[in-house]
C-alpha cells in the first residue's frame, strides 16, 4: 500500500490547524509537455503518483506556437516515442497539417511538424491522464518542499496539505513567478493570464538551489475572420503524411488537413518598430531575463539584421473550433498600440483585430548543472527537474526531459539503476548532457547541428535506437519490443543477402542503369554496391534483384539508408567508439580538484562546483582544456592502483 | 586525448652520425610497420617473434628509404606496454624524418608530447612515483605550447588558423541554418556557391603545407655544411659567421662526440651548421673524415657553403668536392678575396661552367677582413626565402604536427568537394566541414564547443 490518505494536526503559531496528508511514490509538480511524460512514466510503471497543477484546464496547454516536431524537435517526438512517452500519439491524434520537412535533403535532417488543435491536443492529453489507473490530478499550488534527512521527502501546497513521496519531480514550466509584459503593461501572471507560482522558488533557494531568470515571448493571436488570405501565400501539408508514433497506422493520419499563409514584414513595419524601441521593455530595460536568440522577438530581429528588407510571417490556426490565428515570426513586447500598427503594415494583416496581446514573460528557472544527466538534484536526492525549469524551451524538449526526468523518479523508488541517454544514444541525450554540463545564457533549444552523431541518430532509426530502453524500463510491451526484434532481423539478414548478391553484365542491369542516368557496369558488382550509386537506391534496383522477397516498408527504408550512408555512417560510429572511451571513465562525487596538482586552477574550480560523473562529462566543461583531460587521466590510474595496492597489501596482512 | 589509435614520433635526439629510432605504439603498430618496412627474411612484422631485432628495408611507395633494424616488442612487455615497433634508421636526419614521414602516411598519428610516457603509465608501465613527473611533463607541455602562441611566429599561424576556420564555420553556419529553417533559408541563397568558397580553402590549405618546409627552415634552422679543401678557409668562414657582433650563438653537442652543431642567426635566418669536432683543429676536413662522409653530410644539408681559396688553383681536392655536389642549395664562397687573386670571380664561374655547375652562385669574400660577408648572408636569403622573408606577413607551419592536422583538414575539405560533385545532402557536407575545422582547431590548440550554435545564431536570424 503505497497511497495512504488522513488529516493531520500542525501548529501554525498558536493556532492548531487540520491539514490534509497524503503519501504517494512519486509526486509530480506541474501537468505541461514535461509534468504529463512525467507523471504518465510513473503511473505506467504502477507507481502510485500524484500530479499537481495549477489549473487542470491547463493540462499540455500550448501556450505559445500551435505546432509539435520541427527541425530537431520532430526527432525528440520519435524519441519520447520510443521509449514508450505519449507525445507522438497525442499529436497523431489531434494535429490538422502535417509537413516532412527537408524532405529532399538526406534522411538524418528529415524532421516531421505537425499543426495541432491546440484545445484538442490539450483535451486529449487530460483525458489520457484522467484514464491512467494509479495517476491522481490534483489543482493545486505547492509551495514548498519536505525535506527529511537531507533528502526530499514531499511538497506543502498553498493550503499547508502535506503530500509526501519518496521522488519529487519539478515540471513548472514558466510559471515560477512569472511575469507577462508589454510595454508598459506587467502582470504577474503565467502564460495566457493563467496563475503564477509565487513561493516555491523561496523554497527552492533555502534548500540551496541556485535559480536563474530567462524570458521568452509570443506573438499576438488574430482574428481570422479579419486576415485577408488572398494577399498571402497558402501552405499546404504533404499529401501523404507520415505518424510521429511508431505505433500509429500510418491510414489512420491520412485525413483532411488545413493551410497555413505566409506573407511578409516589409520596411514600413520595421520602422514603425524602430521608432517605438524605447518604449519596448526589453530596450529599457525593464525586463532583465536573458532571451532567446534563435526565437527573438521581431524588434530584436530588426535591430540585429538591420539590413534585411523583410522577415517571413506565417499564419497558423489554432484550432479547428476557433478564430484566432497565430502570427509566426512576430513575437513582440512592444505596447499595445505599436502592435495594432506594426501588425496592421505587414501586407494581408492592414484590417487585423487583434484577440491576444503579443508579450514577453519572465520566469525563474535553474542552473541545470546542479543536475545530474539523470536529472535528479546532486545536491538533494529524491528531486528532479524536467522542462522549462532547466533553462530549456520548447515543448518538445520538455517533454524529453519530463520523460526522463519521471522514469528516473521511478527507477529511484524501485531502486533500479536510473535510464542514462548518451549523447550517442539520442537528441535527447544531446539535450540532457548539454543541460547538465555546458553554460547556457538562455533558454536553450534542440537543432540538429547540436548532435555531433545526427548522421546515427535520425528520426527514422528512433525505435531501433531507443525502444530497448524503454522496453528495459518497462514502459515498452513485450509484444512491441518483439515486434522491434523482428525488424531489426530483418534489415540486417537484408542487408547481409545485398552485400553479397552480385548482378552480371547483363543486359537488363545495364538498360536499368542507363535509364537511371548511372554508368554500366564492366565486370559483375554486388546489389550493395549498385544502391551506393548516387543516382540508384533500393528501390529502383527492384527490378534485377529476382530473390528479393517483400518486406515492409520501414524495413526497406532502414535497409536502404544503412547501405546508401555506409561510408558516413561508419565513420560516426568510430567516432562513437572513441567517445565512448571518455564517458565510460567515471568520476567519484566525492573527488577534491583543488588536491590535484597539474590541474588549472580555472579547471579545479570549475570541476569542483560542476562534478561531472565521467571524464567524457568533463572535457566538455568550457574552461577544461585537454591538457587537463589528460591530467584527470593519469589521476584516475594513479587511484586505481592505489587501491589495488591497497587491497593487495590488506590481504597479506 | 584518444588512447585507441597509434602513434608515432623520432623518440631519439637528431643526431647526424648515430642511429636515430622511430617509435611506433598502439594497436596497429605491426599492420602500420609491415606497410612501410619489408624484411629481409620476407616474413611479417605482426607475425615476428617479440624482442628480437630484424634487418630489413623501409620503402616509401617503392622507393628505398633506408636500410634499417627493426626492433618488435609484443604487449604488454614494452615500454608503453602496447604493441611497439622500433625502426633503428642509420641515414642521417633527412632519412629518419622521411621514415618518419612514411610511417604517418602509413596510418600512424604524431604523438604528443609527452605521449610515449603517458600511454606507458596509463597502461600501467611505469611506477607510480612517476605519475606527478608525468602531470608535470603534460602541463609544462601546454603551458609551452601557450606561450608559443603569442611568439610571433606562432601569433602568424594562430591568426592564419582562425582565418581559416572562421570561412569553414560560416559555410557550415549557413548550412545548418537551411537545414534548421528550411521554410526561410535555401542553399540557392548562399552568396558564393559553397564549391567555390571549398576550392579557395583548398589552395590555401596547399600552400600552407608547401610552406610547412620554409617553416621547418626557420624553426629549426638551415642545415648547412662548409665544404672546402685544407686551408680553403673554412674555420675562418665559420668564425666570421659564429662572431660574437652575430646575435645568436648556441653549442648544441650532438648525442655523438663527433658532432657539433653551431646555431647562426643572420638576418632573421637560422643556420645550423653541421661540424665536425675536428674541423677548428686541423682545418682538414675531406681528407680527416674522407669523401664518404662529406658526401653523407652534404646529402642530409638545405645548404653547402664550398669555400675555394682565390690564392690558389683548382686542384684535385676541389674536384673530389665538386663531384659531390647534388641539387641542393650550393653558395661557392671565393674566399681569400683581400691576397693577389690567382683565381678571379670571373675565372671561377667559368671553372663551374665548363662542369656545368654555373648554377651555384660565386660569393667574393674575405674571411679574414670580413667583407663580403654580407652579400653572402643576402644570398643565403635569397636562395632561401626568394628574398622575400617577412615575419610578419607569411605564415610557415612549423611542426609535423600543425601539417598533418592541416593535410587532415585538408582532406575533409576534398570530401566535401567530392560530396558536391555527387550531389550529397548538405548534412554530409557539414560533417566534413566540421571535421576540417575540428582539425584546424588542433593546430591552436582550441575545442569545437558552441562555435557552431554562436555562428548560426549570429549570421543568421533564425526562428519564429
Amino acid at each position: 500500500m503505497r497511497f495512504s490518505n488522513n488529516f493531520v494536526w500542525e501548529s501554525k503559531g498558536s493556532v492548531n490547524m487540520r491539514v490534509l496528508e497524503e503519501t504517494y511514490d512519486v509526486i509530480v509538480v506541474g501537468a505541461g509537455h514535461a509534468g504529463c511524460e512525467a507523471a504518465l512514466a510513473c503511473a505506467r510503471l504502477g507507481l502510485e503518483t500524484i500530479v499537481f497543477t495549477v489549473s487542470v484546464e491547463s493540462i499540455a496547454l500550448m501556450p505559445c506556437n500551435p505546432n509539435i516536431g520541427g527541425s530537431s524537435k520532430g526527432h525528440i517526438v520519435r524519441e519520447i516515442d520510443a521509449l514508450g512517452g505519449e507525445m507522438g500519439k497525442n499529436i497523431d491524434r489531434t494535429f490538422i497539417q502535417s509537413k516532412m520537412l527537408n524532405r529532399s535533403k538526406g534522411p538524418a535532417v528529415h524532421s516531421l511538424r505537425a499543426q495541432a488543435d491546440k484545445a484538442e491536443y490539450s483535451r486529449r492529453m487530460r483525458k489520457t491522464l484522467e484514464n491512467t489507473d494509479h495517476l491522481t490530478i490534483r489543482q493545486a499550488e505547492v509551495t514548498g518542499l519536505l525535506i527529511s534527512k537531507g533528502e526530499v521527502s514531499g511538497v506543502r501546497t498553498c493550503s499547508g496539505a502535506l503530500y509526501h513521496a519518496a521522488a519529487v519531480v519539478l515540471c513548472t514550466g514558466t510559471y515560477l513567478r512569472a511575469r507577462c509584459v508589454y510595454g508598459d503593461v506587467s502582470v504577474n501572471t503565467g502564460p495566457n493570464g493563467l496563475q503564477a507560482a509565487n513561493q516555491l522558488t523561496a523554497s527552492l533557494e533555502e534548500n540551496g538551489i541556485e535559480m536563474r531568470r530567462f524570458k521568452t515571448g509570443t506573438p499576438a493571436r488574430i482574428d481570422r475572420r479579419s486576415i485577408h488570405f488572398e494577399e498571402m501565400e497558402e501552405q499546404f501539408g504533404d499529401e501523404r503524411v507520415t505518424p510521429f508514433s511508431f505505433t500509429t497506422d500510418p491510414e489512420e493520419v491520412q485525413i483532411e488537413q488545413s493551410s497555413c499563409w505566409l506573407t511578409y514584414t516589409n520596411e514600413r513595419t520595421h520602422e514603425i518598430i524602430r521608432e517605438n524601441l524605447d518604449r519596448s521593455p526589453l530596450f529599457s530595460g525593464a525586463i532583465e531575463g536573458t532571451g532567446p536568440r534563435y526565437c527573438p522577438s521581431i524588434e530584436d530581429k530588426v535591430v540585429k539584421f538591420s539590413d534585411k528588407e523583410r522577415h517571413q510571417v506565417f499564419i497558423e490556426p489554432e484550432g479547428l473550433y476557433t478564430n484566432e490565428m497565430y502570427i509566426s515570426g512576430m513575437s513582440s513586447s512592444l505596447p499595445e498600440d505599436v502592435q495594432h500598427d506594426m501588425y496592421r503594415s505587414v501586407r494581408g494583416l492592414e484590417d487585423a483585430k487583434i484577440v491576444k496581446n503579443a508579450y514577453a514573460i519572465e520566469y525563474d528557472c535553474i542552473d541545470s548543472r546542479q543536475l545530474y544527466p539523470s536529472l535528479e538534484f546532486r545536491a538533494l536526492p529524491g528531486l528532479f527537474a524536467g522542462g522549462q525549469i532547466n533553462g530549456s524551451s520548447g515543448y518538445e524538449e520538455a517533454a524529453g526531459q519530463g520523460l526522463v526526468a519521471g522514469i528516473n523518479a521511478a527507477m529511484k523508488v524501485l531502486r533500479r539503476e536510473p535510464l542514462i541517454l548518451e549523447r550517442s544514444d539520442g537528441y535527447i541525450g544531446v539535450l540532457i548532457d548539454d543541460l547538465v554540463t555546458k553554460e547556457s545564457t538562455e533558454p536553450y533549444r534542440m537543432m540538429t547541428s547540436r548532435a555531433e552523431y545526427r548522421l546515427l541518430l535520425r528520426q527514422d532509426n528512433a525505435d531501433l535506437r531507443l525502444t530497448p530502453y524503454g522496453y528495459r524500463v518497462g514502459l515498452i510491451s513485450e509484444e512491441r519490443y518483439k515486434k522491434l526484434l523482428k525488424k531489426k532481423e530483418q534489415i540486417e539478414s537484408e542487408i547481409r543477402r545485398l552485400e553479397t548478391a552480385t548482378v552480371g553484365t547483363r543486359s537488363e542491369v545495364q538498360t536499368l542503369l542507363e535509364e537511371n542516368g548511372s554508368t554500366p557496369l564492366s565486370a559483375g558488382a554486388t546489389l550493395a554496391e549498385l544502391i551506393r550509386r548516387p543516382e540508384l537506391d533500393y528501390d529502383k534496383i527492384a527490378a534485377v534483384d529476382p530473390e528479393r522477397k517483400p518486406l515492409p516498408a520501414d524495413v526497406c527504408e532502414q535497409v536502404n539508408i544503412n547501405i546508401k550512408y555506409e561510408g558516413y555512417i561508419q565513420r560516426q560510429k568510430r567516432q562513437v567508439e572513441h567517445f565512448k572511451k571518455l564517458e565510460n571513465k567515471r568520476l567519484a562525487q566525492d573527488i577534491d580538484y583543488e588536491a590535484i596538482s597539474g590541474l588549472r586552477i580555472e579547471a579545479k574550480q570549475k570541476l569542483n562546483r560542476y562534478k561531472p560523473v565521467s571524464v567524457g562529462q568533463a572535457s566538455r566543461i568550457s574552461g577544461v582544456s585537454p591538457a587537463d583531460i589528460s591530467v584527470l587521466l593519469v589521476y584516475l590510474e594513479q587511484q586505481r592502483r592505489d587501491s589495488q595496492q591497497a587491497a593487495a597489501s590488506e590481504e597479506r596482512i | 586525448m584518444n588512447q585507441n589509435d597509434t602513434i608515432t614520433a623520432i623518440s631519439t635526439g637528431l643526431s647526424e652520425a648515430g642511429i636515430s629510432i622511430v617509435r611506433i605504439s598502439g594497436r596497429q603498430a605491426f599492420e602500420i610497420a609491415d606497410k612501410v618496412v619489408k624484411l629481409a627474411a620476407g616474413t611479417l612484422i605482426a607475425k615476428a617473434e617479440s624482442h628480437r631485432i630484424y634487418y630489413g628495408h623501409v620503402f616509401d611507395q617503392g622507393t628505398l628509404v633506408d636500410e634499417v633494424l627493426v626492433s618488435v616488442f609484443r604487449a604488454p612487455k614494452s615500454y608503453t606496454a602496447e604493441n611497439t615497433v622500433e625502426i633503428n634508421c642509420h641515414g642521417g636526419v633527412v632519412v629518419t624524418r622521411r621514415v618518419l614521414q612514411t610511417v604517418i602516411w602509413a596510418g600512424a598519428r604524431p604523438a604528443e608530447p609527452g605521449e610515449f610516457t603517458k600511454r606507458a603509465f596509463l597502461n600501467g608501465r611505469i611506477d607510480l612515483t612517476k605519475a606527478e613527473a608525468v602531470m608535470d611533463v603534460i602541463r609544462a607541455q601546454s603551458e609551452y605550447a601557450l606561450q608559443n602562441s603569442i611568439s610571433q611566429l606562432q601569433g602568424a599561424i594562430y591568426g592564419k588558423m582562425q582565418d581559416l576556420r572562421q570561412k569553414i564555420l560560416y559555410q557550415a553556419a549557413f548550412i545548418e541554418s537551411v537545414l534548421d529553417d528550411p521554410e526561410h533559408y535555401r542553399m540557392e541563397d548562399a552568396g558564393q556557391p559553397l564549391g567555390e568558397v571549398v576550392g579557395s580553402l583548398i589552395s590555401e590549405m596547399e600552400e600552407l603545407i608547401s610552406s610547412f618546409q620554409n617553416g621547418r627552415l626557420l624553426k629549426e634552422g638551415i642545415k648547412t655544411v662548409i665544404l672546402g679543401r685544407p686551408n680553403a678557409g673554412k674555420s675562418s668562414l665559420l668564425n666570421v659567421l659564429t662572431g660574437e657582433e652575430k646575435a645568436i650563438v648556441t653549442e648544441v653537442a650532438g648525442t655523438t662526440r663527433d658532432v657539433v652543431e653551431q646555431s647562426v642567426m643572420i638576418h632573421g635566418i637560422m643556420l645550423q651548421i653541421m661540424d665536425t669536432a675536428g674541423i677548428r683543429d686541423t682545418d682538414d676536413q675531406v681528407e680527416k673524415i674522407g669523401v664518404n662522409r662529406a658526401k653523407e653530410l652534404a646529402a642530409q644539408a638545405d645548404l653547402i657553403l664550398y669555400v675555394v681559396d682565390a690564392s690558389e688553383p683548382l686542384n684535385e681536392s676541389d674536384d673530389e668536392i665538386l663531384s659531390i655536389l647534388g641539387t641542393q642549395n650550393v653558395i661557392v664562397v671565393l674566399n681569400k678575396n683581400d691576397m693577389e687573386p690567382v683565381i678571379s670571380q670571373t675565372v671561377l664561374e667559368d671553372e663551374l661552367r665548363k662542369r656545368k655547375m654555373d648554377a651555384y652562385p660565386v660569393v667574393s669574400i674575405s674571411a679574414k677582413h670580413r667583407n663580403g660577408i654580407d652579400l653572402l648572408e643576402n644570398k643565403i636569403k635569397e636562395l632561401f626565402f626568394e628574398g622575400n622573408l617577412s615575419f610578419n606577413n607569411q605564415v610557415f607551419l612549423t611542426s609535423e604536427r600543425q601539417k598533418q592536422a592541416v593535410m587532415q583538414a585538408k582532406e575533409s575539405l576534398l570530401h566535401v568537394r567530392e560530396g558536391i560533385r555527387i550531389q550529397l545532402s548538405e548534412e554530409f557536407l557539414t560533417a566534413d566541414l566540421m571535421n576540417a575545422y575540428e582539425q584546424l582547431g588542433l593546430v591552436i590548440g582550441e575545442a569545437l564547443d558552441e562555435d557552431l550554435a554562436d555562428e548560426i545564431f549570429k549570421q543568421f536570424c533564425m526562428g519564429k
